[in-house]
Formats: C-alpha cells, sequence, structure tokens
C-alpha cells in the first residue's frame, strides 16, 4: 500500500467530509399484525427493539476502527398503512407514537415507514394513515412519513394529490418545521435508506441493512484538479471518485451486515449533501463551470454528474438500490441556499433539474400563504415528471407560516436552514379539484 | 489485527522514537513505516500488528491519541481494510 492512497483516503475523510450518511436497518412488520391496535403495538415494540437493539453499538464501533464517521442510524418499517389495517382504530397516531418509543429506545435518529401507498387507489387504512399524519408528525420528534401517489405504471391519482396538499398544509398550520418529516412520492422504491422517505417495502426480507453514502465534497475537490479540461476528463473524474465513495458504502455495509448478523440489501449511491462548508452539491456544478447553480447549463451539467456518480459507483458494490444518484435539497446545500438566497435559483429551474438527477422538489420553502391546490400542483408536476419519465420523484415541501418571499426558515443540524422561495400564484384549482386519476402513460411512441 | 497508524504535525526531535516506543509498550509490531517532510508538516505512516489476545484496539487508539495530543502531532489509528477497500479493485 502506497503512502500516498492512505494519506488521500484520510484526506477524503477529514478534509472532504466524506462519510456514511446512513446505515438503515430495514425491518418487516408484517408479523406484528393484529385485530387489536393495542397488541399490534406492543408487538411493533418488541419486534423493533429486539431487532435494532445493537445498531447503533455496532455503527460507533465501526466509526472508531475505521475512521469513517458513519452520520446517522436510522430504521424503516413496513409501510404501517397495511400492518394497522386490520385494527379498527380510527386513527393511527398511537402506532407513531410506538415508533418513535422504539427508535428512542434503541437510539436511532430517524425512523420511516408511516407510509401509504395510494398509487393505484385507496384502502382503509390508506385513508386513516393520511388522515393523522399532521398529528402524528407533530407529535413525535423521530417518525418520517411518505405517501406514494403515482408510478409509471399506475398513472397519478389525483384524489391523493389533493389530499395531500391540504394534508401538508394542515401540518404547516400545526408546525411548518414537521413538513420536513413528510414526502409524497410517485414511483417510490422500497430499498431506500434515506429519510424522509424510507420505508421497508413489502417485498423485502424480515431484515435488511441499505447504506447510504454521502461525499460531494471529494468529487469536488477531484475536480478542482482539472479545471479547464474536456468535459469528457470531467465525466471520468467524477466516475473514479463515485467508485472510491461507493466502495466505503459497499465496506460499511458488509460489516455491519456481518456484525449484526443481518443481510445486507443495497448501497445507495447518492451524493448527499450537507449545509456544512464543502459538502454541496451546488458547488460541483459550479465547479464544471457554472457562474452559479441556477444558470443555464445547470440541468445538462447535473444531468451529466448523475449519470456519472452512477457509473462510477455501480461497479463498485454488489447491490446498488435505492434512490441513487444527486440530491439537491435547497436547505441542506450551502451553495442551493446562497442561489436561491439571490435569486439565481428558482423552482421552476429546480423542477427541470429533477427530470434529472435522483428524487425531486426537496427541502423547499415557499411562503405560508401558498393554497392547498398549488401545493397540490406541485406535487402532480412532479409526478407528471416520474411517471412519464419511469424515475423516482418527490415533492418535500414547507410552507412557511406566517413567512414571505425573502425570510427564512430554520431546521437545525444537517437539515439547514431554507429561504422562502417565490412560487406562480396562478392557482392550479379547477384541475386539482377534479379528482380522479390520471391514467397510466403509454410506453411506445417515445419523442 | 492489521493497523495503519498515521502521525501528522509540525517536525521536531524524537517523533519516531516517542511513537515507536509507545508501540512497543502497547504490544504492537512495526511491520512497515515510511516517513516523509511535507512541507513543514512531518508525515509519518506505519503499518502495525496488533496482537489483540494482548491488548485492544480502544486501548491503543486512545493512548496514542493521547501520546499525541502530548507532543502535539496528530496520530490517527485505523483498521487497515478500509484502505484496501477504497484503493484497490
Amino acid at each position: 500500500m502506497k503512502s500516498k492512497e492512505i494519506m488521500d483516503t484520510i484526506k477524503m475523510v477529514s478534509e472532504q467530509k466524506l462519510d456514511i450518511r446512513t446505515i438503515t436497518m430495514g425491518i418487516s412488520l408484517f408479523d406484528c399484525i393484529d385485530s387489536d391496535g393495542k397488541k399490534a403495538r406492543q408487538k411493533i415494540y418488541d419486534k423493533l427493539t429486539s431487532s435494532a437493539k445493537d445498531l447503533v453499538k455496532v455503527a460507533n464501533q465501526i466509526e472508531r476502527e475505521y475512521g469513517i464517521p458513519i452520520v446517522n442510524k436510522r430504521i424503516s418499517v413496513t409501510p404501517i398503512s397495511m400492518i394497522a389495517a386490520a385494527s379498527d382504530d380510527k386513527d393511527y397516531v398511537a402506532y407513531a407514537k410506538t415508533m418513535d418509543q422504539a427508535a428512542k429506545a434503541v437510539g436511532v435518529d430517524l425512523i420511516g415507514g408511516f407510509t401509504s401507498l395510494v398509487q393505484k387507489g385507496f384502502q382503509k387504512g390508506d385513508h386513516t394513515l393520511i388522515k393523522s399524519l399532521p398529528e402524528a408528525l407533530t407529535e413525535t420528534s423521530r417518525v418520517c412519513g411518505s405517501v406514494n401517489i403515482g408510478s409509471t405504471k399506475a398513472g397519478i391519482n389525483l384524489d391523493a394529490v389533493k389530499t395531500m396538499g391540504s394534508t401538508i398544509k394542515k401540518i404547516e398550520n400545526i408546525d411548518p418545521v414537521s413538513c420536513m418529516n413528510l414526502v409524497v412520492f410517485c414511483n417510490a422504491v422500497e430499498d431506500n435508506p434515506f429519510m424522509a422517505g424510507a420505508f421497508h417495502g413489502v417485498s423485502e426480507a424480515d431484515k435488511i441493512i441499505n447504506v447510504g453514502i454521502s461525499g460531494p465534497g471529494v468529487v469536488k475537490r477531484a475536480l478542482e484538479k482539472v479545471k479547464g479540461q474536456s468535459i469528457d476528463v470531467v465525466s471520468e473524474t467524477i466516475k473514479k471518485t463515485a467508485f472510491k465513495v461507493t466502495r466505503m458504502g459497499q465496506f460499511v455495509g458488509n460489516i455491519t451486515s456481518k456484525r449484526l448478523g443481518v443481510p445486507f440489501g443495497i448501497v445507495d449511491l447518492s451524493l448527499a449533501p450537507t449545509p456544512y462548508p464543502g459538502d454541496s452539491v451546488a458547488e460541483i456544478l459550479e465547479e464544471i463551470g457554472l457562474d452559479s447553480v441556477g444558470a443555464p447549463g445547470t440541468t445538462a451539467a447535473l444531468a451529466l454528474l448523475n449519470d456519472a456518480v452512477k457509473k462510477g459507483g455501480i461497479m463498485a458494490c454488489e447491490h446498488v438500490g435505492g434512490l441513487s444518484g444527486a440530491f439537491i435539497p435547497v436547505s441542506e446545500d450551502e451553495g442551493m441556499i446562497r442561489a436561491a438566497n439571490n435569486g439565481n435559483l428558482r423552482i421552476e429551474k429546480l423542477e427541470a433539474m429533477t427530470a434529472v438527477c435522483s428524487v425531486g422538489l426537496d427541502m423547499i420553502a415557499v411562503p405560508g400563504d401558498t393554497s392547498a391546490d398549488s401545493i397540490s400542483g406541485m406535487i402532480a408536476d412532479e409526478a407528471g415528471i416520474g411517471m412519464i419519465n419511469n424515475k423516482t420523484t418527490a415533492v418535500r415541501v414547507i410552507p412557511a407560516k406566517g413567512k414571505k418571499v425573502g425570510d427564512t426558515i430554520e431546521f437545525g443540524g444537517i437539515f439547514g436552514s431554507a429561504p422562502v422561495m417565490p412560487i406562480n400564484t396562478k392557482s392550479p384549482s379547477r384541475f386539482i379539484q377534479r379528482g380522479g386519476h390520471i391514467p397510466a402513460p403509454i410506453h411506445s411512441f417515445k419523442n | 489485527m492489521k493497523i495503519i497508524i498515521t502521525v501528522v504535525g509540525k517536525d521536531q526531535l524524537g517523533i519516531v522514537a516517542k511513537v515507536s516506543s509507545k508501540l512497543a509498550e502497547l504490544n504492537v509490531n512495526i511491520v512497515d513505516i515510511s516517513q516523509t517532510l511535507m512541507r513543514n508538516d512531518f508525515t509519518m505512516m506505519l503499518l502495525g500488528h496488533l496482537d489483540t489476545k494482548k491488548n485492544d484496539f480502544k486501548t491503543v487508539q486512545d493512548s496514542l491519541s493521547k501520546l499525541g495530543k502530548e507532543i502535539n502531532v496528530n496520530i490517527r489509528v485505523q483498521r487497515q481494510e478500509v484502505f484496501d477497500a477504497i484503493q484497490k479493485l
């Protein structure tokens, strides 16, 4: 082993903020179903606390022994709308509280799976879960929820789109910051380790370990060395860097899996930024050659980045899954915050960017007087992009109660702070209020 | 257990001696060693073998980190496999 390689690896961690963003343990709750809600919740608590009892301890050991920071430890569970449907409970807030207690007992940062999958239609449990979301998310601190309202196979459930707009407004009324714990998806994936959208899919094994990586700083630093060179060189450099970053994810996942005796699922090869200096996806795009993220050319540069990350990462690990790509959450990225603040990055450009990268309109604050239907309109637009392009898209939008464009809303820690961004004030109400279902798209005659 | 020890800091008299005698005391056998001066920074890398029957990883890491603070250099101890995983195909 060469000294240079050792120093490079150490610098990736110490100076370029390379870390494992999350080790997420997926846990199936199907064996906890009970027609008596109280019994079901006891079974859920017992299963979660026994399955994940060593998760945090093992993650801390690995962090210490190998010198790789592991930022979050998380749990994802089977969508609660399915588990709780067997009971006659009128709301599922108690299930969220059980999840929250279990998460605190084992010391994980977040727990996801307060989830409903309604792309085709609602079952009883879906109605109850969605109705419970405002209380469930504001009365717990670690629970994350998600609702899948569309897919390429099923089309878009416009009734659900309508409901989610008003649900987000209800959460805002209680506590706007809690809106960050809810994601509305199109084409949600079943093995995503990232929050707020992680849930344990119905086709997954009983328990699984999934790993989400980070590392925008490492890519940025590598690109600083190829200033002025052809875009081919940029692509190659990103691929090689993504390979190294992903190897770390694979390595950590393997060891975690071995030590916990739980099978290793996937590595999610994502570039996940944090608001800390030097950990920004926006700055990578600027290093590629844009004066600011949001400038003409942003979408193309992001398309290249996203694709090169996948190409480099895919060979570095055994199984790739989750969302895999570059994340562009506004509040969690110093460069994005800056561009949004000085007017260089607008929601319309962000929407275009979501067509070529992982996920969607993420951690975006809009004025408090934004209507429920306008939020539904944003959800419908993202779902449209996801449905037609066969990719996951999502909306995690925070209407900032009492705030207007130019104000800022704080989330704290790695979730950062978001400037309130202007959105088009024309109303989509007549479209949203139609309700019904947007049919699944055709997959021939592509143009 | 194979461990990589890196020592980075301002060059001064006796760093190698202090680190290597501490390693001997901790039952870590030095398998390979390299040292260089990058600008003014002294950089040393050691590949060590730790007999886990005689000493545990945490004690070694804590003792070396303490020594680092005493002589004002940064001493990092990591298990070796992570470097191979990242740098080698």
